[in-house]
């Protein structure tokens, strides 16, 4: 997560799987906190912790996925880019 | 093991301003295994830096190295060739290794990225307690492995005292009474007997109270 924003990513969307059904029984949960950690590091170098979001789907939940899809591109427009591409290219 | 927790990110940002170039230097030891300072905590601090230094427009070189241990001479040794080239070095490692990487390299600032806490063990996983004092002269054998220097907060030999109630510690009461597990425990092992054994006072000399300690063993040394 830190380095896809490190390298310019507007955001970054992770997808487990639903909660109580993870087939690495807690993986999903744990996945969700270190989402929360680095959404609060992101917060406090001034990228804004927005630009990360955890959802959970199970497999065959395409119209679902594509309505996080939908919702968190909307999400990242509303936000603009990821300032550190900005300043990439303005240095290059 | 050395349990140290991360400093908040604010704390580290402040503590580098004006550095051009920071290495951030993890240890592969015991912050590791508290999830403080090894190579993925590194990973994760050092981007954020990154990401910092360039949100705030600045120029600011920032590398990770994570070496086997901070506390011993011979792997702190093997950044020497490149330790120049930074301002400033944020050591990841316990007191002991922010420490010992300060002395062997006099002319880089060396700042700490945890904070050390205490001696202590994973009860699981995000969860560490307090075992050790190193109060340099182990009463375990008499205290049914249960230490009265590191888990009674009185430090008492002759405990309990009035405020231990149903087990607890008048300090919390999710502290358990360090003498009510000793009670409980040399009565599980057939020894409470041994309770009313009158110690002679410890021998406090070789705690911290003495200053710096050392130990010398000549059966090792080169």
């Amino acid at each position: 997560m830190m380095r896809s924003m490190e390298k310019g990513a507007d955001g970054v969307c992770v997808i487990g799987c639903l909660e109580g059904e993870c087939h690495y029984n807690k993986g999903n949960l744990m996945a969700r906190r270190r989402v929360e950690q680095a959404r609060k590091l992101l917060d406090a170098v001034g990228i804004g912790a927005d630009r990360i979001q955890m959802f959970n789907l199970s497999s065959s939940e395409a119209p679902q996925f594509v309505k996080y899809a939908h919702e968190m591109t909307a999400r990242i427009k509303e936000l603009g880019p990821n300032p550190i591409k900005k300043v990439k290219s303005e240095a290059a | 093991m050395i349990v140290a927790e991360k400093k908040p990110i604010e704390e580290i940002i402040e503590s580098l301003k004006g550095r051009k170039s920071i290495l951030v230097l993890g240890c592969n030891e015991c912050v590791t295994v508290c999830e403080a300072g090894g190579k993925k905590e590194v990973g994760v601090l050092a981007s954020a830096l990154r990401m910092n230094a360039l949100n705030q427009g600045e120029d600011v070189r920032i590398d990770e190295v994570t070496l086997e241990r901070q506390c011993d001479r011979e792997y702190v040794e093997e950044i020497r060739d490149v330790v120049d080239q930074y301002d400033a070095v944020l050591s990841m490692a316990c007191g002991v290794g922010v420490q010992f990487t300060a002395e062997t390299y006099t002319d880089t600032e060396v700042l700490p990225g945890v904070n050390t806490c205490f001696m202590g063990a994973t009860e699981e996983r995000g969860l560490w307690t307090e075992r050790c004092q190193g109060c340099g002269q182990c009463v375990l054998a008499v205290t049914g492995g249960i230490c009265p220097v590191a888990r009674c907060a009185k430090r008492l030999f002759n405990g309990p005292c009035g405020g231990s109630t149903g087990g607890k510690c008048e300090i919390s009461k999710e502290v358990d009474c360090a003498w009510q597990l000793i009670v409980d425990r040399l009565k599980a092992l057939d020894r409470l007997d041994e309770f009313e054994t009158v110690f002679a006072p410890k021998d406090w000399s070789t705690d911290r109270a003495g200053g710096p300690r050392k130990v010398v063993r000549e059966d090792v040394q080169e």
